[in-house]
């Protein structure tokens, strides 16, 4: 293997809870076999905050603010293959079940009318990104080119997949590996 | 001795006895068609189209089609699968299907039909709908979030429960399903939990209350079988 360039893999977790970054580390000493063949690049792994030409970006989370916008395109620009990651990223998952609510009354209900809160404000430093008035999946933003779903998607499932994608295999999912929570 | 009349599913031949359906003769040889709003309990409804097949190039729904003899029927092909995909696709985001915090999870037709076809992404765009829980019974909840219009809680409770005590109002996008009692609430019926009714929901909208997430993920009905193999003994709602 030594011979061979290793493929470039970026990950990020937008509107999610790292849970899948969790289940990815899950595949213990797997990783060892895996950084045979790949390197990672921006990823909350390697604290690298600008994403560079990768060969598979891997998303964990939907979009829920103007920043999660910003990444997401960055990342289809940069990565060859995108990967939706975890139910969060297929479906918008937990976060998105607020989108039957109005997200101004959300602001307010948690930060002014809340017991206990006299005084409070809704935040409005410039730096905090714009909340969405709904939670997107990905794939309503940009193009993906697959779908790992499962809250979280197993170590091994995810393990499976990136072994499938370094050897330009199309991964295919089926019962019981596919699952949705 | 006079040949039995069959049909070719898939380029295997079915026997079938007049009268039988392509899904009823299928599944009496061991054959799965999938399927969401058909029950053998009840008579075909034909509105999930799930399980739409090709005889001699038409797309019927094999659950009202009658079989007939040498008649050549494809199922399990990439193209219908495709359309079976797309209408689970259209499913999942009309309503809100977030299995994780279901109580249905790993019991649930839908989910387990996706499953087995293969749908790794829900593709269109999702409505996010508002569609309040109904929490008023002492023993049953409704969540219309999962509600997926198949009538079986309809046609169960009118048929065999006697009480007609669900209903689908409106139609097209704005079809949904409702409670007939003055106030809408379940509470206000004679609905009770051992109603065939309370047992038929294939998704997460009946559910009976303090029972949830008794089965440990991994040893649910669907963790252990797909549902090809689990519909060939039972219909588990």
């Amino acid at each position: 293997m030594s011979g061979e360039a290793k493929l470039k893999v970026a990950t990020v977790s937008l509107a999610g809870c790292f849970g899948c970054h969790m289940s990815l580390l899950d595949m213990d000493e797997r990783l060892i076999d895996l950084l045979e063949h790949v390197e990672f690049e921006r990823s909350p792994l390697t604290d690298i905050k600008r994403v560079g030409r990768c060969d598979i970006g891997l998303i964990e989370g939907g979009v829920c603010n103007a920043e999660n916008v910003q990444v997401l395109r960055e990342f289809r620009r940069c990565c060859h293959t995108l990967v939706a990651l975890g139910a969060c990223a297929v479906n918008g998952g937990l976060p998105a079940q607020r989108n039957h609510l109005d997200v101004g009354q959300c602001l307010q209900a948690v930060y002014l009318s809340r017991q206990g809160l006299a005084g409070g404000r809704v935040p409005d430093d410039p730096e905090l990104p714009l909340p969405l008035d709904k939670v997107h999946p990905v794939h309503e933003v940009v193009r993906i080119d697959y779908f790992l779903p499962g809250c979280p998607p197993s170590g091994e499932l995810i393990f499976t997949f990136l072994s499938d994608l370094i050897r330009g295999r199309s991964p295919r999912l089926g019962h019981p590996a596919l699952r949705y929570d | 001795m006079t040949e039995t009349a069959h049909f070719l599913l898939d380029g295997v031949a079915v026997p079938f006895a007049e009268g039988q359906t392509i899904l009823e003769a299928a599944r009496a040889a061991g054959r799965y068609i999938p399927h969401l709003c058909w029950h053998p309990d009840f008579p075909p409804h034909g509105s999930c189209k799930l399980c739409i097949v090709a005889v001699g190039g038409r797309h019927l729904s094999a659950c009202a089609t009658p079989a007939t003899d040498g008649a050549t029927v494809a199922s399990d092909t990439p193209e219908i699968n495709a359309e079976r995909r797309a209408l689970l696709q259209m499913l999942f985001v009309e309503g809100n299907h977030f299995c994780p915090s279901c109580e249905k999870s790993g019991l649930c037709q839908l989910q387990a039909l996706a499953s087995e076809l293969g749908m790794t992404t829900p593709r269109f765009n999702h409505f996010y709908p508002d569609r309040p829980v109904d929490a008023s019974h002492p023993e049953v909840l409704l969540d219309f979030n999962r509600c997926i219009y198949c009538e079986l809680c309809v046609r169960a409770s009118r048929d065999q429960d006697g009480k007609s005590v669900f209903a689908l109002t409106n139609r097209g996008i704005h079809k949904h399903l409702v409670v007939n009692a003055e106030s809408g609430r379940l509470a206000d019926t004679d609905f009770a939990a051992d109603d065939v009714a309370a047992g038929i929901c294939p998704v997460g909208v009946i559910l009976k209350k303090r029972v949830g997430f008794a089965v440990p993920i991994g040893s649910r009905t669907y963790d252990e079988r797909p549902i090809s193999a689990v519909s060939m003994d039972r219909e588990e709602p």
